[in-house]
């Protein structure tokens, strides 16, 4: 499974939608994740890929890991794939 | 039967000092407790700073069977109980003994014993642990082993609810005295969770910091965990005055709410609910309230909702008001940081000095109160709160006047 489709498959589990749902434009608000779904998926993303997200509950969006959509998810967790190899 | 209630006896164990006096003492001087985590396999944690007590060695106060059977967390409220017992000048004997009781707060109780034991059949492969282990881990045993220390053989029991536990435990000793079901209660809490699996319990949850608790700071970007202990002892006011004890202050009222929300959203309405039923419960109005010693984590979510909380039950006597969250220094007890915090309402009362809300460096409109920034400030105040607001949204709120 690419990375795409792996983190597209968790971002689906948690929104509970089929992974053929959820697109790469859409934000997390759209396939209503919430802010514990959110820390969800990143320790998932954390456990698939086996890296570190810095990422900080207190302010999401300042965090060094770029949520604002599920594209934007996927660059950085390649980003960070590439650093952490 | 409805009694006054007074605080008779104090004493404490936390990452600002081993005592009542060196803890207050650090609040005037807004000294930080927290710092550089010491403990095993720290390497392997994201989060690596905590609020330690410091210059700590149970063999200085414990014998060997004595520390077989004391965790981290019962040491603690045995040391403070100390204190607060060599205070009130009490002895428990006959009648007195019957009408006296300990109820505490902590939440992961002895921690420390499972995380070491875990360990010992998981990683070492051991397949025996110590015969003492379950009486040294439960919750209940700070306070049995404090009911068997000082005769105390009436209603005693442990209180759990994360962050409120230590409030829960005073609210719930307070009613017992004023309602005459005990003559005397030792209550507070204790916490000891600075260990490998419990940090990294917390890290989980995405909102610890990695360098600072500044509550109310707009720069703020987490809670910090601590540890410790603090122990009261709550009389019947006439029962005190009549043994001519020295009295800290009263306890005059106590709320609990429940927010019935989110396992981990803190609701305003909840907080709100809780603040404005302990001063209905005291007979107090608002503008009578000087102080508040804040829940204040140094959390986005608790920080704004507290403050916005209070603005909601205080109205305009809320820019009069002083809060501060001495989590800054001494970091989140969790299940005894009501315990700890309400040193910082004593000293307010009874010595006029106000404990600051220190690492705070920048304002946040959204925390737009009088947060007693970084230093310590002298003021009269005849009352007080302590906030406590609990994940899973648990609230209880005391207060305290002057006598």
């Amino acid at each position: 499974m690419s990375t795409q489709d792996k983190i597209i498959a968790i971002l689906a589990e948690q929104a509970l939608l089929a992974p053929s749902d959820v697109g790469l434009d859409n934000s997390l608000e759209d396939l209503g994740i919430d802010s514990m779904s959110l820390v969800e998926s990143i320790f998932a993303i954390e456990e698939a890929f086996d890296i570190t997200v810095p990422f900080n509950a207190n302010d999401p969006k300042q965090s060094d890991f770029d949520i604002s959509t599920v594209g934007s998810i996927i660059a950085a967790v390649d980003a960070l794939k590439a650093e952490q190899a | 039967m409805t009694r006054r209630v007074v605080i008779t006896g104090a004493g404490t164990i936390n990452p600002l000092g081993h005592s009542v006096d060196q803890t207050m003492q650090a609040m005037k001087d807004g000294q930080c407790g927290i710092g550089p985590l010491d403990i095993r396999d720290v390497d392997r944690l994201s989060i690596q700073i905590g609020g330690q007590v410091k210059n700590y060695d149970e063999q200085a106060h414990f014998n060997r069977q004595q520390i077989a059977l004391y965790d981290r967390f019962t040491q603690f409220t045995l040391l403070a109980a100390r204190e607060a017992l060599s205070q009130s000048g009490l002895t428990f004997n006959g009648a007195l003994a019957d009408n006296a009781g300990v109820i505490l707060g902590t939440s992961g109780g002895g921690l420390n014993t499972q995380d070491e034991n875990y360990r010992v059949v998981y990683e070492e492969g051991k397949n025996r642990v110590h015969p003492f282990i379950v009486p040294k881990l439960m919750n209940s045993a700070a306070v049995s082993q404090v009911s068997m220390e000082w005769n105390l053989r009436g209603p005693s029991f442990t209180v759990a609810t994360a962050c409120a536990s230590s409030n829960h435990a005073m609210g719930q000793a307070f009613n017992m005295v004023r309602s005459g079901m005990a003559t005397v209660m030792v209550t507070g809490g204790s916490e000891s969770m600075l260990c490998f699996g419990g940090i990294k319990a917390w890290e989980g949850l995405r909102v610890m910091s990695k360098d600072a608790c500044r509550p109310f700071s707009a720069t703020r970007n987490g809670m910090v965990q601590g540890e410790g202990a603090g122990i009261f002892v709550f009389e019947d006011y006439e029962h005190a005055k009549a043994r001519g004890a020295q009295i800290l202050c009263e306890v005059a009222g106590f709320a609990m709410s429940s927010d019935a929300s989110d396992i981990v959203m803190p609701s305003k309405q909840g907080a709100a609910r809780a603040i404005a039923g302990a001063l209905r419960d005291a007979k107090l109005d608002r503008d009578e309230v000087g102080y508040i010693n804040a829940h204040g984590t140094g959390t986005a979510a608790n920080d704004k909702t507290e403050c916005a909380a209070v603005a909601d039950v205080f109205g305009a006597h809320a820019d009069k008001l002083m809060i501060s969250s001495t989590k800054s220094m001494h970091g989140h007890l969790i299940g005894g940081t009501g315990a700890v915090e309400l040193l910082a309402c004593i000293m307010a009362l009874r010595d006029g000095v106000i404990a600051p809300t220190i690492g705070y460096e920048e304002p946040d409109p959204e925390c737009a109160l009088d947060v007693v920034p970084n230093v310590a400030r002298d003021a009269v105040v005849d009352v007080a709160l302590s906030n406590a607001f609990a994940f899973g949204g648990l609230n209880a709120v005391i207060a305290l006047r002057k006598v």
